[in-house]
């Protein structure tokens, strides 16, 4: 039973941050119909902006937590500013091209987002620095869960919580639901299309630099790779709550990460992706949208 | 009269293309030097590329080899198996006849039936997977670096013995190289018949964390853990191994003895094992080599610096007491005349491995590898 406890722990843990990733894929598809594929390099760019600001932080000082909610802003700021860019730069000009055009040109970016902080910063894995604060729990609660996986357990489900609230309550949630619902009438209503899918890429991509931030400090460890493997695992989550939806972006996240631990704790971690992708494949074929996806009605 | 007029202009062809190549063979000694020169795994393959250019200024500032200068020929290879196809391909076309290379045992397996069928030598500094010389299918191929069983059976050894672990987790990345470290420590372990394996499993690198192999650890109450892999995952496992209470000797191969592995794993990397090449400091080569490297680039030479210059050295000797590059007469010089190097007095047997090259155990003290008495 313990044993389950921490397998589930730490696929809990896992989970948020490929929930919190897929989030920003789901946000952008249900707005717009496109698979944002540089998605996992927006993680990357804000794990990489934390580790440069932690590093001259630390220089200056600063010393603790305050470090860690700095270098995280700072990250946000960077990664929606990039987010922003990318949308304007690769995808609002084919807004009306094919459908392929703007996904040839997400996996464009995804390289070129790759390669650029390879050039620019380093191939090798870098250090990175414990920026959440090691508070000792008593054994025997220490093995099962660190501080670490606390912070963030805690923080994605916060952001989660805020998202829900945002999309729900506020004027520019009401502004995304209705260009989800129908872009072309929001236009006529006067909302302002643009603006909303601008903030859509800003929100998701915040997102995804939150979850770089946890990751690099709960691993220790980046290199300009990270987001590919993340953005693959992000993406898949989406699509397994049924992409388009919030919830399902969540939930899908958390069934994955759990099932990968799961399954290399009582199996083997050599089998953890294939388990991972196989019940992918799965619930498809018993829910071909998703776990909470709904099928999509043919417009007339 | 027309065919024969063909026959002239096929003739003429021929020399026309013979002949500059001809021209290119005079003048310089080309020795191709092939690794990993970007991503992850250039801190292994870097090292050797630069040995290899000091021992080539050496000679050549001596005037050469049989009076040709040396000139090198470095390709990167990523250390992707089918990059290295590529790179080989590459180097066999430009002439090359002796190959300073591949760094990593999946791309030098690759390229080898290349350089095997073009008759071109390649001596490895690094790749040690066993069958490269045991399996007697690569008769080309030389290594100054001992094969991997051997770091097998000590890590094997060092963990019953020198430890007295009952109970052995086994751990490797699912590579080639990791996955071959890790078959012969459990073969080795099981014929040693003092400690248990109690979980034998491959990780996939790059997953985001390792947490559930870690809580298996715990579960299977192993008392040491020998993985098989490169210095990132080692660092993973070792931060989490510590995150998580797990506080058992953790044996890594050589992939993970280096500067990498201690400046990833920081604080963490304090007290795990690591077998690693023979302390070479104390032979005078070494010493000079070392010395020429700081005094050059300012920092202390790599991973694998040692072996890379080792195998310049032994290939320019040979090619030097051969009479130059033919296939049999340069592999009979390799196998019968003990040359001087960094890694001490060395020939290659009949396999192509070094005689008198061998592995120790390395421990963190400090924050430094520091060899295990």
């Amino acid at each position: 039973m313990e044993y389950f406890l921490e397998l589930f722990l730490g696929g809990l843990t896992r989970g948020s941050i490929y929930a919190l990733i897929a989030l920003g894929y789901t946000m952008v598809y249900g707005i717009i119909q496109l698979i944002n594929f540089a998605h996992g390099e927006i993680y990357m760019i804000g794990a990489f902006v934390a580790l440069i600001v932690s590093g001259v932080l630390t220089i200056y000082g600063f010393s603790g937590v305050s470090i860690l909610v700095l270098a995280a802003l700072i990250a946000m700021v960077y990664a929606a500013a990039y987010g922003y860019t990318l949308e304007r730069i690769a995808y609002r000009p084919l807004r009306n091209a094919p459908r392929l055009s703007p996904l040839i040109s997400a996996i464009g970016m995804s390289l070129f987002l790759q390669n650029y902080v390879l050039l620019a910063q380093t191939p090798d894995f870098l250090p990175f620095p414990q920026l959440i604060p090691e508070f000792d729990f008593m054994e025997p609660v220490a093995h099962i869960i660190g501080s670490a996986e606390l912070v963030i357990l805690i923080t994605s489900t916060l952001t989660m919580v805020g998202l829900t609230v945002l999309i729900k309550y506020t004027r520019i949630g009401k502004a995304m639901r209705a260009t989800q619902q129908d872009m072309t009438m929001s236009r006529l209503v006067g909302v302002n299309v643009d603006r909303v899918i601008s903030i859509t890429f800003i929100i998701g991509s915040v997102l995804a630099a939150i979850g770089g931030v946890l990751v690099g400090s709960y691993i220790g460890q980046i290199n300009f790779y990270i987001g590919f493997m993340a953005g693959v695992k992000a993406f898949t989550a989406a699509v397994l709550g049924g992409i388009g939806n919030i919830p399902g972006a969540a939930l899908g996240g958390l069934v994955l990460g759990i099932t990968e631990s799961l399954a290399a704790g009582y199996i083997s971690s050599a089998y953890e992706d294939v388990f991972a992708f196989g019940v992918l494949v799965l619930i498809l074929i018993l829910r071909p949208a998703g776990l909470l996806g709904k099928a999509l009605k043919q417009k007339v | 009269m027309k065919h024969f007029r063909f026959r002239k202009l096929m003739l003429a062809a021929v020399l026309a293309a013979a002949v500059p190549s001809l021209g290119l063979a005079a003048d310089t000694l080309k020795i191709g030097v092939a690794g990993p020169h970007t991503g992850d795994l250039a801190p292994y393959g870097i090292p050797t590329k630069e040995a290899a250019e000091m021992v080539a200024a050496d000679f050549n500032a001596k005037g050469g080899v049989l009076g040709k200068q040396v000139e090198l020929v470095s390709l990167d290879d990523q250390c992707k198996p089918e990059i290295a196809t590529n790179v080989a391909t590459k180097l066999v076309s430009e002439g090359v006849k002796v190959v300073i290379g591949h760094v990593c045992s999946g791309a030098t397996k690759a390229a080898l039936g290349i350089y095997q069928e073009a008759g071109v030598i390649t001596v490895s500094p690094s790749a040690t997977n066993p069958p490269l010389t045991q399996s007697g299918e690569y008769k080309n191929f030389y290594r100054t670096i001992a094969p991997d069983d051997m770091q097998g059976k000590l890590a094997a050894t060092f963990a019953t013995d020198k430890l007295g672990a009952k109970k052995i987790a086994i751990i490797h990345d699912k590579g080639d190289y990791g996955k071959g470290f890790a078959d012969f420590a459990q073969q080795f372990v099981e014929q040693g018949g003092k400690a248990k394996i109690v979980m034998y499993e491959g990780i996939t690198p790059g997953a985001m964390d390792y947490s559930a192999v870690v809580q298996k650890l715990r579960k299977e109450g192993a008392d040491a853990v020998i993985f098989g892999g490169y210095h990132p995952e080692a660092s993973k496992l070792v931060g989490q191994m510590k995150k998580k209470r797990v506080d058992v000797p953790f044996i890594g191969p050589d992939g993970v003895k280096g500067e990498g592995f201690l400046e990833i794993a920081g604080k963490n990397a304090e007290g795990v094992y690591a077998t690693g090449p023979m302390d070479v400091s104390k032979y005078e080569q070494n010493k000079m080599a070392r010395e020429a490297y700081s005094k050059k680039f300012g920092k202390e030479p790599g991973t694998f610096f040692d072996q890379g210059y080792a195998a310049m050295q032994a290939v320019l000797t040979a090619i030097e007491a051969a009479g130059g590059t033919d296939y049999a007469a340069l592999g009979k010089a390799l196998k019968s005349n003990f040359v001087e190097t960094t890694v001490g007095k060395i020939k290659f047997d009949e396999q192509g491995d070094a005689e008198g090259v061998g592995f120790s155990v390395y421990q963190v003290k400090d924050g430094k590898f520091a060899e295990v008495q």
